[in-house]
């Protein structure tokens, strides 16, 4: 059996109160081992988002308990999520998110600039190389195609080594092409041992995942993989 | 995150946007440079005036003769001979005007100087001892005559360093003054002029013996009366002693018809110097718009940016940045920029100040405060808001940062 990645137990967020009350995740319990690749499904306000943002350390469950490799998010601060965020997960957005200024390898480099870490450039250049971009390293993202700032941004999430890569939508800006070739990538690393869970709305990206989980009014069903 | 990275990441930054950052610069540097360039210009003005009546001594009153009514016509300012000596032995008297330090009564005429080789024509004033302290002026050689040679109606005179060198006299030279001998005391220390009057033109002589022998009139009357303050703290007691005892002596009642004005130089000065200082604060006000509109100008771009950062820091949150690392981020941003925008701002302010004088004539003086305050506000505008926005969006939650629209 390996390591558990993430523990999920009964955890649920609620937005508002009184008549007005969300269950965005309504008691959710799931496991993740490492080596996993898992696909999270649903439409959207199925509460996939939230869901992914619980699971991302970025927000913290209203109740419920959540072990990330052992240590307790649910009742840590602001810096140590940060901490968490910075060691542990690498989050690759729909929208990219990388910084206009900046060339690839500084965009690589940024999450390193959160922690202690020698040797930076020489880092952010083998996750570029990893994702096949050795050419394209001083470019800026607004002189690369979509498909390539996105392997920019896995990249990024790479450098880091992290435990577990985030990836929310990964396609959702990209034509077919370049989807192809993001989730080749996604599937290249879970088959190199990366743990890897993708948020998504559509089956047909959601299929390259070895477990896909669906989600519908905050509630999670398990799926078997076809 | 290490100072040294953050610094790092910050200049970074700063490169990255180089418009915003440029114009950022930009609005703090002319507002610096406009606070200076004017205040330096108000300065300027107000030392010259300033230093324009302190030259005419602002210890120093003059009573002056007021005017005489003879059959229903009134006469100009000076038409009566009202002063005399009685009233300069009034104003002598240290019981009665303590903060006056000098009287000097003075006569005056025209009239022609011979020497040995050449004559001209000049003022030749009549008057005392007192002459030299009331009017500021010092010897550059020999003696002024004293009392003791003003009784004797002494045929002595000093002369001024123009009439001296025109006249080809010195120290122990005999001029002829209106047909009768002079000997030469003292020669006078250049002044300079003032307005249209040459202060180095002119003859001093023993009010005794200008009045035998050079202007006409009644020996005891004089047509000015000098007097200086003990200090230009005491002139407004001065000016009220001196007025006090005249108004007894000339046995007038109702000051509106005093027959002598009393006047001073420091009226002047006080009148220039409230002119002057209208200019500085208007000036001054024009800077601090100039200042305000930086200000406005910096803060405008700082808040504009403040959605494209608000996504930045969304990101670095999420890729494990504390709110503590973008807080110190900002800063070393916000503080570079109104660092540079200041010593630029203060460069080009010294630069106007080099080169205003040259070009358009005009004075510049800069003094450390205007540099000071200037400095201090635009680098604060700066400061505060680069540093405020970002402050408030490094405390959102990092999702609600990324998805800032």
């Amino acid at each position: 059996m390996t390591a558990e990645i993430i523990r999920l137990v009964d955890v649920s967020k609620v937005y508002g109160s009184g008549d007005a009350t969300v269950h965005a995740v309504d008691h959710v319990s799931l496991a993740v081992h490492e080596g996993d690749f898992l696909a999270v499904m649903g439409p959207s306000g199925s509460g996939k988002s939230t869901l992914m943002h619980i699971l991302g350390c970025l927000d913290v469950p209203t109740s419920g308990e959540y072990l990330f490799a052992g240590e307790d998010v649910s009742a840590m601060n602001e810096r140590e999520l940060a901490s968490i965020r910075n060691r542990r997960i690498g989050f690759v957005f729909q929208q990219f998110h990388l910084l206009s200024s900046m060339s690839a390898w500084r965009n690589v480099e940024l999450p390193l600039l959160y922690r202690t870490a020698r040797d930076r450039k020489q880092m952010a250049l083998n996750a570029l190389a990893q994702v096949g971009l050795t050419g394209r390293v001083q470019h800026r993202p607004n002189e690369l195609s979509g498909g390539q700032q996105q392997r920019v941004a896995i990249a990024r999430a790479l450098v880091t080594d992290p435990t577990m890569i985030l990836a929310d939508e990964p396609t959702g800006n990209l034509d077919s092409k370049a989807s192809r070739e993001v989730l080749d990538i996604l599937t290249g690393l879970n088959k190199s041992g990366h743990t890897i869970v993708l948020i998504t709305h559509d089956p047909n990206v959601a299929r390259v995942a070895e477990r896909i989980v669906e989600m519908a009014d905050g509630r999670l069903m398990d799926r078997v993989a076809a | 995150m290490s100072l040294l990275r953050t610094f790092d990441t910050g200049m970074r930054g700063l490169l990255g946007h180089r418009l915003r950052s440029i114009l950022t610069t930009l609005g703090i540097l002319f507002g610096v440079a406009a606070v200076i360039c004017t205040v330096g210009i108000g300065t300027a003005s107000a030392d010259s005036v300033n230093s324009r009546i302190a030259a005419l001594g602002t210890n120093l009153l003059t009573v002056s003769p007021g005017s005489t009514t003879s059959f229903g016509v009134r006469g100009g300012s000076g038409s009566a001979n009202t002063l005399t000596m009685e009233d300069v032995a009034g104003l002598e008297d240290k019981q009665d005007a303590p903060d006056v330090a000098a009287v000097a009564p003075v006569v005056s005429g025209t009239a022609t100087l011979v020497s040995t080789s050449t004559n001209w024509s000049t003022t030749v004033n009549g008057s005392s001892p007192g002459w030299l302290v009331t009017n500021a002026r010092s010897l550059s050689a020999g003696v002024f005559f004293t009392q003791q040679q003003v009784d004797q109606h002494a045929q002595v005179v000093v002369l001024g360093t123009t009439t001296a060198q025109d006249l080809g006299v010195t120290v122990g030279s005999q001029v002829t003054i209106s047909g009768a001998p002079f000997d030469v005391v003292g020669i006078l220390t250049a002044t300079g002029s003032t307005g249209f009057t040459n202060n180095d033109d002119l003859a001093v002589v023993p009010i005794t013996t200008a009045q035998d022998q050079i202007t006409s009139g009644s020996p005891d009357s004089v047509q000015r009366i000098l007097l200086s303050a003990t200090s230009s703290a005491t002139i407004g007691s001065a000016y009220l002693e001196a007025d006090q005892l005249l108004l007894q002596t000339h046995h007038v009642t109702n000051t509106a018809s005093a027959d002598f004005n009393i006047t001073s130089a420091s009226t002047l000065a006080s009148t220039a110097a409230s002119v002057t200082t209208t200019l500085t604060i208007l000036l001054a006000s024009v800077a601090a718009i100039s200042l305000l509109v930086g200000g406005i100008g910096v803060m405008n771009i700082m808040l504009v940016s403040v959605t494209e950062r608000t996504q930045e820091i969304g990101l670095r949150k999420a890729l494990g940045a504390t709110p503590r690392d973008l807080l110190r981020q900002f800063l070393i941003e916000a503080a570079t920029l109104s660092f540079i925008g200041g010593v630029l701002g203060v460069g080009a302010g010294l630069l106007a100040g080099f080169l205003v004088p040259r070009l358009a004539g005009i004075a510049v003086t800069i003094t450390a405060t205007p540099v000071i305050i200037s400095v201090c506000v635009a680098a604060g505008v700066g400061l505060i808001f680069g540093v405020y926005p970002a402050a408030r969006a490094a405390r959102l939650a990092p999702i609600a940062a990324l998805r800032a629209e």
